[in-house]
């Protein structure tokens, strides 16, 4: 089968590949484009592992065709670092020991960002809502809901 | 309709590791040209942080930082010999045999520090912080980077060390069938408080407080991380997951996670943990093994605040609404009977 191209900025950099026509976009970061931040859990839009932002929506990456992101603006979670300096929901997901194995962290950190991009100010219930999408098998939850809430008073306390 | 609330008590003795075959874990400890140090193991740290505790294990025996330590847990093909990382052994066994390779090296490194400040080994000791000195004269010291070039490059030496634990072999008596399966026993505690929906059959845990006897917390933020997570699934084995509801055959069993239920982060209850440090005799610094221990006292106190709420007994997990309606109907058959 001919290859089609794909374009898209992630992360702020313009990127072009070469992909099978239904190529998912999960498979097209972590096998094209060297982002293995998003991860493949369930492969079936049941446990968020791979939640990445497409224009500003959070979106799962294992049921979103690369070729219909052409032109999209994509985030994940390696591209919320600023150069050596963490965001403060990947700091607050370390003070507060939100994370074991890992492997549901980024797909956690995407929803708690696109939860903080338009709530600054969440309460609980908005947090639990916020990652009522995204599995986790280690923490019982409780850290992961703490560390959001710990990262929005941060930003609150540096904001003011 | 009524919602009946009942609170539950259990708990339990849980062994660390196991007897079979003695249950060995090896490890190898050696030393970089610059004075850092590796532990090799064939032990997984599969999140729940071998790693760390091994790193803290290995450096608290050498004396020197834990973030000179590096450990590998390479693979079965390379790696000394571990049993593997289940049945709550890792920290157990693991770190008793990196003490005892961490030991062995540092017997050595000591050795070499001695011959490069002409004074006996004996007399030496570690400030922690990466440096060796003459107990009672810390002026006269050596750098363990300094101590390890030495070693490498004009002494002829390995800083390394051999480490292993074996459990001490336990047989049944022929007469009892008494035997020793473990050494060395955690124990925990919980308090589980419930509402069950005589009309759905369904419940919901309220809180859970629990209280774990771990022996030493080596790293007690870890610890807590991990009964916090324990503790919720003690609550998901007892009420959630199952291959069911597609029994009898297990090819029906649930093929995914919208089939595979387990408590979300809307099912919470509220939580509470307290940690007992009570040190085991043969723990690497005093630990136990907490891992599995904390997800059991949950279930059967959650069976035992059903009964108290509503005064039936569920002896099959996970307890499901339809189990509750089922032993409903038959306490309320057995009442009118």
């Amino acid at each position: 089968m001919a290859k089609i191209s794909v374009q898209f900025t992630l992360n702020g950099s313009e990127r072009a590949e070469f992909v099978e026509s239904g190529t998912t976009l999960l498979a097209a970061l972590r096998d094209k484009m060297d982002d293995t931040s998003p991860k493949g859990g369930c492969h079936q839009g049941a446990c968020g592992a791979c939640t990445v932002m497409i224009d500003g929506e959070l979106r799962l990456s294992c049921l979103t065709l690369a070729e219909t992101c052409n032109g999209a603006q994509i985030r994940t979670t390696a591209g919320l670092a600023n150069g050596e300096v963490l965001h403060p929901l990947q700091r607050a997901f370390e003070d507060a020991f939100a994370a074991q194995c890992g492997f549901c962290t980024p797909g956690m950190i995407m929803a708690a960002a696109a939860l903080l991009e338009r709530n600054p100010n969440p309460d609980r219930a908005d947090v639990v809502e916020a990652i009522s999408g995204n599995v986790c098998r280690c923490t019982g939850y409780e850290p992961i809901i703490q560390a959001v809430l710990l990262a929005a008073r941060a930003n609150s306390t540096s904001a003011a | 309709m009524a919602v009946k609330r009942g609170r539950g008590v259990a708990a339990v003795n849980y062994p660390t590791g196991m007897n079979l075959g003695g249950d060995p874990t090896q490890a190898l400890v050696h030393s970089t040209p610059t004075g850092s140090f590796m532990v090799t193991l064939s032990s997984v740290d599969l999140g729940q942080g071998l790693k760390q505790i091994m790193a803290q294990i290995c450096a608290e025996t050498i004396g020197v930082p834990t973030e000179s330590v590096t450990v590998d847990t390479a693979d079965t093909d390379t790696g000394p010999h571990c049993m593997g990382t289940f049945a709550s052994r890792g920290t157990h066994r693991a770190g008793n045999a990196v003490i005892q390779a961490a030991r062995e090296a540092r017997q050595v490194m000591l050795e070499v520090a001695a011959e490069e400040l002409e004074v006996n080994a004996s007399d030496l000791d570690t400030d922690g912080s990466g440096n060796i000195h003459v107990k009672g004269a810390p002026s006269r010291s050596i750098s363990i980077f300094d101590t390890a070039l030495a070693a490498h490059f004009k002494h002829g030496r390995s800083i390394s060390g051999r480490g292993m634990f074996l459990v001490p072999r336990s047989y049944p008596e022929t007469e009892t069938g008494a035997m020793k399966p473990s050494t060395c026993y955690a124990h925990a505690c919980t308090v589980a408080e419930v509402e069950v929906d005589e009309e759905t059959g369904e419940v919901v845990v309220l809180s859970v407080k629990n209280v774990f006897e771990i022996g030493r917390a080596l790293n007690p933020k870890m610890v807590e991380q991990q009964l916090i997570g324990g503790s919720w699934m003690g609550i998901s084995h007892a009420l959630y997951e199952t291959t069911e509801p597609y029994y009898p055959d297990r090819e029906h069993g649930a093929r995914d996670y919208n089939e595979y239920l387990m408590p979300g982060p809307g099912d919470l209850a509220e939580t509470e943990i307290a940690v007992l440090e009570r040190p085991s005799g043969d723990g690497p610094f005093g630990a136990k093994g907490p891992g599995e221990m904390c997800a059991n006292p949950q279930i059967p106190a959650v069976a035992n605040a059903i009964f108290d709420a509503v005064g039936v007994r569920v002896d099959t997990l996970p307890i499901t609404p339809e189990r509750v309606l089922r032993a409903l109907r038959q306490r309320d058959a057995g009442a009118t009977a």
